[in-house]
């Protein structure tokens, strides 16, 4: 029995891990394509077919790359900033419920890699952590661009995340739980948390497009200002690791967007299903809604930031405090009224 | 005084180094250029810094000075006309109808009017792509990439219509004293009239992504403010300046090539702040559209492409290959051998970016004896750190772009 559940759940964190990636890998191609067809153009296309290998290309072109070690005292720093950014973006995703549970070999086999009960916790504890590699990486990078980015990113991440983790409050009231996998089947069939949160669901998506670096809060990496920002100084592959930290940290959000309000692998007429078609059906195509879910957020995040202008330093910490806070404890309120009357 | 001859590092230094002993603050000096992304063009910025706000700042010029004044002096008038290509690099025909027009006004020549219509058309093509980049840089430098890209396919369009009429595309070394090298083809016609066709539903949804969104306006609203005043005593003219609230452009003030016979309003600001240059640019571009579809509807039937000038316009190639005679005035014009009074002249244009002036003095030989250019551009730079103290780094990029300083101008 031990040696069945240490099988089971290395075959979930493998694939886990290896969704992950592929995720990451093909958002900097999908990046192009969406931002080449708003734009009107073609985007990549040489490499395979439609362009198909060119996250592959790419890949292989940085690791190709001089690794570039600017005159610093803090070299150890240096390279331990996109590795701590790398490990905190890919660590997110031990905690996600991808689907309900499937029956394998007369076994019911949970599709999440640890349930534990302070899901919500660790996930904000690992962002907050995540914040250190760039904020590392950018003060070792002994460039003044580099701090500016750095300092900036530090100020976002904390003022934000306030306001992630009070929109999120609301959501724990509700269902009275902070595992993950609690949340997710409580909005069972079209009980998704977006109807019953709209404010929150906001709140949550604003504060996640400024966790996630994304435009319009893309103060760190601004390049018309700080030229690349904290990552102005890597090259090689250690400039791939933050990139390739910033398209995990997309996807992971994606998938918290998704299980959070949009009802993670609920779909309507998933009791149905389960009654006609059997559990396991069922619980397959839960975790097929489930990556369309995250495809839109991602697509989301591409489709505004191609779209709009980023904020000034100062306005992005006005509409973190002045705004979101008071609006995430309002919401907070709003709940816990309408909780205490419905008992 | 003796601080202000010191070089910029050494100044900041000493005031660094005052405000801790004071303050206790310690202050930083960012070095912006000369090949920051921002900086459209090479030149330098070195700031100081109280985090990210800027205490005081000193531009440097001549990164890429190539000494033209003194290089026109050298040469005949025919070939100063690569030069001014080479000034606003976003707007060249202007330039050189600019320069044609002073070498015409300090020989006295008379400008058919089809031809003066011609260069109307072309210097209003020239200033539609100019304010394209200059507007959609803006969209750049605050973030949004994608106008940029959407509208540099009609700033390509525009480039094919240079390419139609001279062979060039931007250094487009176009025209001759007394007019054009040759008769516009059809081709040319057609692609301006599809150009008109198709470009305002471009612009309009250019304009209505940036110019009412709300991220777009907290940013440039309030954002390098340069009052009347300001712009006055620095010398400001042409987009900046009526930004600032003042109605001066050169094409009315003193109309040059028939500007008076078309019906155009100058579009102005109220702030002068990089919203209002903004906004006053895509203004110029509907307006620009409204005099080229005036010049094409007015265009005479009869007047050539060029002034019957036979000893300033180079005769035809057919001519010169089979002619005694032409090949000899082709030889004589371009080594500049032609009659010149002992004078001099002031012209200025509405360029792309403002007054665009040409001051040529000549003693009667076969080149300049001293020609001057008044480059807007250079007069800009010199308040952009006036502007920006006191304010944000994010704000001192947008002002620079949203001035439209431009490397090629600043420094000749």
């Amino acid at each position: 029995m031990e040696e069945a559940i240490i099988i089971e759940k290395s075959v979930i964190i493998v694939a886990v891990f290896a969704i992950t990636m592929l995720f990451a890998m093909y958002c900097t191609l999908a990046e192009r394509k969406i931002a080449a067809w708003i734009q009107d153009r073609r985007g990549p296309n040489r490499a395979g077919p439609g362009g198909m290998l060119q996250p592959l290309a790419d890949g292989l072109k940085l690791f190709a790359k001089e690794e570039f070690m600017p005159n610093t005292p803090n070299t150890f720093l240096f390279v331990l900033g996109p590795f701590i950014s790398m490990t905190m973006a890919l660590m997110t995703s031990a905690v996600i419920p991808w689907g309900d549970t499937l029956e394998i070999a007369g076994r019911k086999v949970i599709l999440q890699a640890a349930d534990i009960n302070v899901a919500m916790l660790y996930v904000f504890a690992v962002l907050s952590v995540s914040v250190y590699g760039i904020m590392i990486g950018g003060w070792a990078s002994n460039n003044k661009y580099s701090l500016i980015s750095a300092m900036r990113v530090a100020s976002q991440m904390i003022s934000y995340e306030i306001a992630m983790g009070l929109s999120i409050v609301a959501v724990l009231m509700m269902h009275s739980s902070m595992s993950l996998r609690e949340i997710a089947a409580g909005q069972h069939e079209m009980h998704w948390n977006i109807f019953y949160q709209p404010l929150g669901f906001f709140i949550f998506l604003i504060c996640s497009f400024a966790e996630t670096n994304r435009t319009p809060f893309d103060l760190a990496e601004c390049e018309q200002e700080l030229i690349g920002g904290y990552h102005t100084e890597y090259s090689s592959m250690r400039m791939g690791f933050f990139l390739f930290a910033e398209y995990a940290a997309m996807f992971i959000s994606s998938t918290l967007l998704a299980v959070l309000y949009l009802g993670a692998y609920n779909y309507p007429g998933m009791t149905w299903a389960a009654e006609n078609w059997g559990e396991n059906t069922a619980n397959i195509i839960g975790i097929a809604v489930l990556f369309i879910k995250i495809c839109f957020f991602i697509f989301l995040y591409m489709w505004v930031r191609w779209t709009i202008p980023r904020f000034r330093y100062d306005q992005l910490m006005n509409l973190g405090w002045k705004t979101l806070i008071p609006l995430a404890i309002l919401n907070i309120v709003v709940t816990a009224v309408v909780l205490l009357l419905n008992r | 005084m003796s601080d202000l001859l010191l070089v910029p590092e050494k100044r900041f230094e000493k005031q660094i180094k005052a405000t801790r002993e004071k303050d206790g603050v310690e202050l930083s000096i960012l070095n912006l250029g000369p090949t920051h992304p921002a900086t459209h063009g090479i030149f330098q910025n070195i700031l100081l810094m109280d985090g990210e706000k800027i205490i005081d700042g000193e531009g440097t010029v001549g990164y890429i000075h190539r000494a033209f004044e003194k290089i026109a002096e050298n040469r005949p008038f025919y070939q100063i006309n690569v030069l001014t290509d080479r000034l606003n690099y976003c707007s060249s025909p202007i330039n050189n109808t600019g320069w044609w027009m002073t070498v015409e006004k300090m020989l006295g020549i008379e400008i058919p009017k089809r031809v003066q219509y011609m260069r109307v058309i072309i210097m209003e093509l020239a200033r539609i792509a100019d304010h394209i980049i200059c507007s959609s840089v803006m969209g750049v430098d605050t973030g949004a990439l994608t106008g940029f890209l959407y509208v540099m396919q009609y700033r390509e369009k525009i480039y094919e219509i240079y390419e139609e009429i001279c062979g060039a595309r931007l250094t487009t070394n176009m025209g001759r004293i007394g007019g054009f090298e040759r008769e516009w083809s059809e081709t040319a016609w057609r692609k301006i009239d599809k150009f008109l066709a198709e470009f305002p539903a471009v612009w309009t949804e250019f304009e209505n992504m940036l110019s009412r969104n709300r991220i777009f306006m907290d940013r440039t609203i309030g954002a390098g403010a340069v009052d009347a005043e300001m712009a006055m005593s620095y010398g400001f003219t042409g987009p900046n300046l009526r930004a600032a609230g003042v109605d001066y452009d050169i094409r009315v003030a003193q109309p040059y090539c028939s500007y008076e016979d078309f019906e155009f309003d100058i579009p102005v600001g109220q702030n002068g702040d990089c919203y209002d240059r903004f906004c006053v640019r895509n203004a110029e571009v509907w307006e620009s559209m409204k005099i080229i579809r005036q010049a094409l509807e007015k265009m005479p039937a009869e007047g050539g492409y060029h002034a019957d000038v036979p000893d300033y316009y180079l005769p035809p190639k057919e001519e010169v290959y089979n002619n005694m005679e032409a090949l000899i005035y082709h030889f004589k014009i371009v080594m500049g051998e032609v009659p010149v009074p002992n004078t001099e002249v002031y012209h200025a244009v509405e360029g792309g970016n403002g007054e665009l002036g040409f001051y040529l003095i000549t003693n009667g030989s076969r080149v300049p004896y001293r020609l001057h250019f008044r480059r807007p551009c250079f007069i800009y730079y010199q308040a952009f750190n006036e502007i920006v103290k006191g304010r944000s780094l994010s704000d001192a990029i947008i002002t620079l772009s949203s001035m439209n300083v431009i490397a090629g101008e600043l420094d000749c």
